[in-house]
């Protein structure tokens, strides 16, 4: 009897489950895609670690700030949000960071969180850690940081500025996500293409509203920040000086 | 500090957030609200149905409470820092306001 149900539970513990995760699978990506990805990510998280070094060297207040700007990744990628697909998903927190202190130190930023959820609660991998490294702590904050930068040149409000960057980060790092699994698995017949438009049907059209949320509360985290914490974001060139919704 | 309608603006953010999360579970009623990612194992194994996961997790939460644990534990220490350095801010500026008084 005792011996039934020891191989019943160990049963259980090998079949393979799914891992519930928004970022790619531990061991969903060949071999060849996860050697490529992690390649192309870590130049970019090399330059982080360089950044970071000279932003602490340079500017030893603003450590508590990159401590804020990783919280808040923290917290954004814990929260698993339902979404109209009826599916859910979670924004990634990194927009915020990017605005910041850049897209390179955000890179190392979200490395770590996605490490600690690849290890601790088999959410993403570690095979797959450097593509998801590349979507979301490379692509996203890229995105949020040159969108932010344009918007502001074009003269557009702070907030939407702001807004625009998060929301834009946070959907094309799914964006990314999904050209990396059709990549990966090209349909036949079709080819890439058919399988990025049912990949991105999941995730891109899952992240919609969630890319919204994100870009609203970057939105309420930086109104706080520079409302109370306006020399520190001047010292980093932020520049906020009064949040204007209106122009 | 700030005046209120700083404040109100805010708060009508905040509440458009919990509109937008509420809202999915009214229009998508009978779903299931897993995670995106089951679905993208299904469209992997129509596209490739020899394909099959070649590493596995080096440790998965034994089980759905504890995985909620980790995560909560995860947003809790992200939060409680985010509350410490506001707080830490909004305590400073109110002491050199009243410095200068």
């Amino acid at each position: 009897m005792l011996k039934n149900v020891l191989i019943f539970f160990v049963m259980i513990m090998l079949l393979p489950r799914p891992a519930f995760a928004m970022h790619i699978m531990e061991g969903f990506l060949p071999l060849k895609w996860c050697i490529a990805w992690y390649l192309l990510a870590l130049p970019f998280i090399i330059v982080g670690l360089f950044s970071i070094q000279k932003l602490i060297k340079t500017k030893p207040r603003l450590k508590m700030l990159l401590g804020f700007a990783g919280a808040f990744a923290f917290v954004l990628s814990a929260l698993k949000l339902p979404s109209v697909t009826g599916s859910c998903s979670h924004p990634t927190g990194v927009g915020l960071g990017a605005i910041l202190f850049g897209p390179w130190v955000m890179s190392v930023v979200g490395t770590i969180v996605l490490l600690f959820q690849a290890l601790l609660l088999a959410h993403g991998g570690i095979t797959t850690l450097g593509a998801n490294a590349f979507s979301m702590a490379v692509v996203g904050p890229l995105i949020s940081y040159c969108v932010y930068r344009v918007a502001k040149r074009l003269g557009g409000p702070q907030w939407l500025a702001v807004f625009l960057a998060a929301a834009l980060g946070d959907l094309l790092t799914y964006v990314t996500t999904s050209l990396q699994l059709a990549l990966a698995f090209p349909a036949n017949p079709g080819g890439f293409v058919i399988s990025f438009v049912k990949f991105m049907g999941i995730f891109a059209v899952t992240q919609l509203p969630l890319a919204v949320s994100e870009g609203l509360l970057t939105v309420i985290t930086l109104n706080l920040l520079s409302s109370y914490n306006e020399d520190m974001l001047t010292e980093l060139s932020v520049v906020l000086k009064e949040v204007s919704y209106e122009r | 500090m700030k005046d209120k309608s700083f404040m109100l603006k805010n708060l009508m953010l905040a509440l458009l957030v919990v509109l937008i999360v509420v809202i999915p579970l009214f229009i998508a009623k009978d779903a299931e609200f897993g995670g995106a990612d089951g679905q993208a194992e299904e469209i992997i194994s129509q596209l490739d149905s020899n394909y099959q996961p070649w590493f596995k997790p080096l440790w998965e939460p034994p089980s759905g409470e504890i995985e909620s644990l980790l995560f909560a534990l995860q947003a809790a220490a992200g939060a409680g820092f985010i509350g410490y350095y506001i707080g830490y801010y909004i305590g400073q500026a109110r002491v050199r306001k009243n410095a200068n008084r």
